[in-house]
């Protein structure tokens, strides 16, 4: 990461694959939990706990299960109580991540993604501030709690990870642009390995912000690409991924999951929080990525759309992908795992794109749930059903509120 | 050998006033700049917090639609923005004759507009204003940064501590270096509002909460100013801030000759800036603690000092300059900076 002039890099490029990948998510607390709910094609939606939303339009959203007790092994009792809940998610993924590369810390970088951070301590710091002036040693307590970097040090310092931190905030997109600047980390030689995800937890703030924006769905039940889809679902979760020199994972006789053949940048300055109608900047994002990685569109065996379930998500997203498939597009097989799990939001493309490595490694395309009529801008094959096949390549779009485009391309280890 | 890098464009919006010269004329002075008082009422009880604002008169905020909602972040973000890139860059980008990336540095965010949305969900979530509620995302004002310089490349958000500038830093080498864009823009800001300043008073009654930006414009290229070294920040995850200040301070390797210019992150507390007292106690050439005439910006500060060293070297008041920080619960970090070309 550092620049000092007199040391140089690699001239060409090095190849990237990840050697370990968590998840957590409302369909399960691990990978073999992920791989068995989405093969399965469940939905997680269930009426919120976490705060009140007696008030609200919606009193839905996916809900992770973890527990206010520390886990059994791996973290202290007093750490475990100072996380906030989308922290905590963060470490479980991280840690399945790190245990599945074989890995126990040591000094390199960390990149998450999330959007949200630890709100709800903030959520706390804000009513306690309005109600006394007293308690002046909690209120310290919960700024210091409230700050993303620093539950975040305390993550890294309980994984035994000593390298640079650094937090991405690209609303949506925040979890695919952290693995997307650990691919290039790697690739250009500036670090050997890096471990990197995104997350985020349920909030009441923000929960309210895509209620009050009436951006989700009265249902409770998102249904992307529907001709009739009226919003999204909100849920939580993390995932994590190490991504590693090739030649690193090698020396260390580590497992490859896969590689990472591409990675796409845009940004869209259509809207604040509208995206370009023809979705010209996903287009942009996904062409960068498969040039990149040196494929075209039918090369591609699965999409992980963005495919939020809001009305014009979907349909920019669409007109994005036929444009970028062309002629090709009736071959593009198209989902959106948030049908099933939600929008995860900072976390939602590190999950995503742990959920493109489940495709991968189990040879099955998880489903856009709760369809029942395909919008018309769906020319791709909309799997609706969860679907056994041959999946060597896979991409997964990620797009934010303020117009962060991100797109990464996972491929099999044989693949070259 | 690396591509040069050199920042040939600064940008500032301080408590000082509007404009990079109005900070250096403030650091010149080292005359204190007097606090106004922020006042809210709890109960009975009315609490004041003495807070370093950016002045309004003066302001040079470019007229954009997408500004006109905004809370001050964004318009403090704009206006160092347009100043670090000037009219000739910004013809540019908007001819499409420049590809500008955008990274943005903060600690707090839009705390303005946080406040609002949430004190309205809690009062009735049926009415919260969903005007409000975008503008609290995080990278918000970054996302207004592009539009109103009309740039689709590459734009990040960073969250960090007071020494989170270094990382936005770091990520714009990288872009540069692979040709990703063909400049850079990195700017931290942050907003007062009593939420945040309140916080950081709970740490000590000393702090005097500040608001303001900076931007530094970097090209893969020779210039006035360039880079030397930007060491990987020292994670505060497997050391103390002491050691962290020290560990810097050795990457960093700056000649305590007398003639190089430190600009450091001490802000007056002495429990706060202990690590750097220490790690620094040496040096033995002119030093800089722009925090103590400018206040704790927290996101901001770090690219602040950055702005003054950067000015202070293209002003050929001196030929090197070392930017350090130590933030409070993420990291140490620091560059090195040299008026000579490098090879």
């Amino acid at each position: 990461m550092a620049y000092f002039p007199d040391r140089p890099l690699p001239s060409q490029p090095l190849p990237v694959v990840v050697t370990g990948a968590g998840i957590i998510s409302p369909l399960g607390r691990d990978w073999a939990g992920n791989v068995a709910g989405f093969r399965a094609g469940r939905t997680a939606f269930s009426p919120i706990s976490l705060f009140d939303v007696s008030r609200q339009r919606v009193g839905t959203a996916g809900q992770a299960d973890i527990t206010d007790s520390a886990p059994d092994a791996g973290i202290s009792r007093k750490s475990w109580s100072r996380m906030d809940r989308g922290t905590r998610l963060a470490w479980l993924a991280a840690r399945e991540a790190l245990a599945d590369a074989m890995l126990a810390g040591g000094e390199i970088p960390m990149i998450v993604g999330t959007s949200a951070a630890a709100m709800p301590i903030g959520e706390d710091y804000f009513q306690h501030a309005l109600a006394t002036t007293k308690n002046r040693g909690s209120q310290l307590r919960r700024v210091e709690l409230y700050q993303a970097q620093r539950q975040l040090t305390s993550m890294a310092r309980e994984l035994s990870i000593s390298g640079p931190l650094r937090i991405v905030s690209n609303a949506c997109a925040s979890g695919a642009n952290a693995i997307g600047q650990a691919f290039h980390l790697v690739r250009s030689g500036r670090a050997e390995r890096v471990l990197a995800g995104g997350y985020d937890a349920l909030c009441q703030m923000v929960f309210s912000g895509f209620d009050a924006l009436q951006a989700l769905t009265p249902s409770g039940l998102p249904r992307p690409f529907d001709a009739a889809r009226d919003g999204l679902a909100l849920g939580e979760g993390a995932g994590f991924v190490v991504v590693e020199a090739a030649a690193a994972a090698k020396a260390r006789g580590a497992r490859v999951i896969a590689k990472i053949l591409g990675y796409g940048a845009t940004t869209d300055i259509h809207h604040l929080t509208q995206p370009h109608p023809l979705g010209d900047a996903a287009l942009a994002s996904m062409q960068a990525a498969c040039a990149m990685a040196g494929l075209v569109p039918e090369q591609i065996d699965y999409l992980n759309s963005h495919g939020t379930g809001t009305l014009l998500n979907d349909l920019a997203e669409g007109h994005a992908i036929q444009r970028w498939a062309g002629d090709a597009v009736g071959k593009i097989k198209v989902s959106s795992t948030k049908s099933a799990i939600g929008h995860l939001l900072g976390g939602a493309g590190a999950v995503e794109s742990v959920i493109c490595l489940i495709a991968l490694k189990n040879q099955f395309l998880p489903a856009s749930l709760n369809v029942r009529e395909t919008d018309t801008v769906c020319t791709f094959d909309l799997v609706r059903t969860p679907r056994e096949a041959d999946v060597q390549r896979v991409l997964t779009n990620s797009f934010g509120f303020g117009g962060a485009n991100a797109t990464l391309i996972f491929g099999q280890e044989g693949f070259t | 050998m690396r591509k040069p890098i050199a920042i040939t464009g600064c940008g500032a919006v301080s408590p000082a006033g509007w404009g990079v010269a109005a900070m250096m004329s403030a650091l010149d002075s080292d005359v204190k700049i007097p606090p106004s008082s922020l006042a809210r009422r709890v109960g009975e009880k009315l609490i004041h917090t003495p807070v370093l604002r950016v002045p309004e008169a003066d302001a040079t905020t470019p007229k954009f639609a997408r500004l006109r909602r905004t809370s001050p972040i964004s318009k403090f973000a704009a206006a160092a923005a347009a100043e670090a890139l000037g009219h000739d860059r910004l013809t540019k980008i908007a001819a499409g004759n420049l590809s500008v990336g955008v990274i943005f540095t903060l600690t707090n965010g839009c705390v303005n507009y946080s406040n609002r949305f949430f004190g309205e969900a809690l009062a009735d979530p049926m009415l919260a204003s969903p005007i409000l509620f975008p503008e609290t995302v995080f990278n918000a004002p970054s996302s207004h940064l592009s539009a109103l310089i009309g740039s689709t490349a590459p734009n990040d958000t960073l969250i960090g501590d007071s020494a989170g500038f270094f990382s936005g830093l770091d990520l714009a080498v990288e872009w540069l270096e692979r040709g990703e864009v063909d400049g850079c823009l990195v700017i931290a800001a942050e907003e007062i509002d009593w939420l945040s300043a309140e916080g950081l008073r709970f740490y000590s009654q000393n702090y005097l909460p500040a608001e303001g930006a900076a931007a530094v414009y970097l090209e893969a290229a020779n210039g006035p100013v360039n880079l030397l070294r930007l060491p990987d920040p020292v994670s505060l995850s497997a050391n103390s801030r002491d050691q962290a200040a020290l560990k810097i301070r050795a990457q960093l390797a700056p000649v305590n000759d007398g003639l190089t210019l430190l600009v450091d992150g001490r802000v007056g507390i002495p429990r706060y800036d202990a690590p750097e007292t220490i790690a620094w106690a040496d040096w033995t050439g002119p030093r800089w603690s722009p925090r103590m005439v400018l206040g704790e910006g927290m996101g901001v500060a770090a690219g602040l000092q950055v702005v003054a060293a950067v000015t202070a070297l293209t002003c050929s008041r001196f030929q090197r300059a070392v930017v350090t920080a130590v933030g409070g619960n993420q990291q140490a970090a620091g560059l090195s900076l040299t008026t000579k070309p490098s090879l």
